[in-house]
């Protein structure tokens, strides 16, 4: 009965750690969001609210309905695969608007070497120039039509045969 | 791109972890350390540390307290960061943290510095007045009972908290080692010797930072330090440092006999971008030159002033390399490409939510928690106290 009451403490202790236990899956059931654990362990409606975020890029298809001569042209060269918004990026407010929202002027001396710049882990079969000594700086465009890279002969030799 | 050598995929470019998840593991080895620190005493009967028994206890509340803060600034969501408390899970073992934080924390850390503060506490709540004496009421749970039968069990059940308490320090900080050993996409963390070396590093720098403190706060208020207790925790820091080197250098061996695939970009990154940080400062100036100060002790005769400045400089010297050797394995770990061909740069910021000055805002508070701490529960005999006029340490 005196260890009992020696130990007095520690039962109240006991009640302390129970009623905390207790408030913490109350506040628990209070603070964690309705939808969590309803796919897997995080929030459910995350998935939701991710997929109702405004979409940035037009897609393909919509620049290809006003830009057919641009197309055309791509369609000779070797970015012919290589989406609008890779290089112009996400223009889905011009695709609405057209009108009011044009893309950014691009600088040519800055994007193309992103994916151009020589690099000994590119593969040796991908077109790559070391720029500083390629163009000493001046834009690609200068020389190579980004749509259809590739310099013809006509080009070259300023139509001149 | 600057910044950036060779080839680098386009995720690994910008770090992920900055410099508050290195505080991360850092705070939570303090704890660990200075809470077995704290055991030797309790459970192994090392009289000679008594003096920094509680304080140990203190310090590593008050670090405990801060660990999580790190995580949940760099989780950036103040209004949802919590949940990682409330939403544990045995799935990832980052969603583990749930249950080793409040484990440690409830279970282990506040019972028992409850249990050894109890007859303080009662006698304050019966000599203090005002705002501190309802403290110490709501402290004492409404149990005045220090009668010597009520103490002895206290006693005995603060010891039983102890002994769980030491696999629960491992565990604390063990897991934080899992963490990163357990990324096996990742080869400059993925080893098994990773909790390992957590643990054993946690120690060190747990037993530098209370060495450092005692000394610290002993002189500051103009009292003699125990050298017998400072030669003692100073040799336990000399001993468990050459494990953890030791830890460390067959880690090391281990990698470079191995030499697998990752192991010429990682030595190119270790020469080149890490060399600071981790040749000069984790492993010189943080590792072998304390080493080498504590040898010094063991060996030397030496009068008690030049042990102090040694003990000083030694302590002081292990944070910063066990603080680098954190920086190391966290920003390390994302300087080099998963291609092995390309190596980043992690640029910190100044005045960020993740950046240098909320760092030091966090090393800092754990000080003044642990401040507020010692006057709410002195750690020292009331003789000197002077605030406990009729108590004594309950063991």
């Amino acid at each position: 009965m005196n260890a009992f009451k020696d130990a007095g403490h520690l039962f109240r202790l006991a009640a302390v750690f129970v009623a905390g236990g207790m408030a913490f899956v109350g506040v628990r059931a209070f603070l964690v969001p309705k939808s969590f654990g309803q796919y897997g362990h995080y929030r459910g409606n995350a998935m939701a609210e991710i997929a109702a975020r405004p979409v940035n890029f037009a897609g393909h298809q919509a620049c290809e309905d006003c830009h057919a001569d641009v197309l055309e042209k791509k369609k000779s060269g070797k970015h012919v695969h290589v989406n609008c918004e890779a290089c112009h990026g996400p223009l889905a407010k011009h695709a609405d608007d057209p009108g009011s929202i044009q893309p950014a002027k691009l600088d040519t001396a800055v994007l193309c070497v992103r994916c151009h710049e020589a690099n000994i882990a590119k593969p040796k079969t991908f077109p790559q120039v070391v720029s500083a000594d390629h163009s000493s700086g001046l834009p690609c465009d200068t020389c190579h039509q980004p749509h259809s890279p590739a310099i013809t002969a006509e080009e070259t030799t300023g139509g001149k045969k | 791109m600057p910044g950036v050598e060779g080839f680098m995929y386009p995720n690994e470019v910008e770090l992920q972890w900055s410099v508050l998840i290195v505080l991360y593991p850092f705070l939570t080895g303090l704890v660990a350390g200075a809470f077995i620190l704290a055991s030797l005493e309790r459970v192994f009967q090392v009289q000679a540390v008594k003096p920094t028994y509680r304080l140990a206890l203190l310090t590593a509340l008050a670090f405990l307290l801060v660990a999580p803060l790190p995580l949940q600034l760099h989780l950036g969501h103040p209004e949802r960061s919590y949940e990682m408390y409330l939403t544990p899970h045995r799935t990832s073992a980052m969603a583990m943290f749930g249950f080793v934080y409040l484990w440690y924390l409830m279970a282990v850390l506040l019972l028992e510095i409850w249990l050894d503060y109890r007859r303080d506490i009662v006698v304050l709540s019966q000599s203090t007045t005002g705002w501190k004496r309802l403290i110490y009421r709501v402290m004492t749970l409404g149990s005045s009972n220090i009668d010597e039968h009520a103490l002895a069990i206290d006693e005995r059940v603060g010891w039983l908290v102890t002994l769980i308490g030491i696999p629960s320090a491992f565990l604390l900080h063990g897991y934080v080692g899992f963490i990163f050993g357990s990324v096996k996409a990742n080869p400059w963390w993925s080893s098994p010797l990773m909790p390992v070396v957590f643990i054993f590093s946690a120690m060190v720098s747990g037993i530098a930072l209370v060495m450092l403190i005692y000394m610290l706060v002993t002189w500051s208020r103009k009292e003699a330090i125990d050298m017998h207790c400072v030669d003692t925790v100073a040799s336990y820091l000399f001993y468990t440092f050459i494990i953890d080197f030791s830890l460390e250098m067959l880690d090391l061996i281990h990698r470079i006999y191995e030499s697998d695939e990752s192991f010429r970009s990682l030595d190119f990154m270790v020469h080149t971008k890490l060399y600071m940080s981790h040749i000069v400062v984790q492993i010189m100036l943080g590792t072998v030159a304390p080493i080498l100060l504590l040898a010094l002790t063991q060996v030397l005769k030496l009068s008690e002033m030049a042990r102090k400045r040694i003990y000083v400089l030694a302590g002081c010297l292990t944070l910063i390399g066990i603080f680098a050797m954190r920086w190391n394995v966290v920003i390390g770990g994302q300087l080099f490409s998963k291609s092995f061909l390309g190596y980043t740069t992690y640029k910190m910021g100044l005045i960020t939510r993740e950046g240098l000055l909320v760092a030091i805002v966090l090393m800092v508070l754990p000080l003044v928690i642990l401040w507020v701490l010692v006057k709410l529960l002195p750690p020292w005999p009331e003789k000197s106290s002077g605030s406990l006029p009729d108590a004594a340490p309950a063991h």
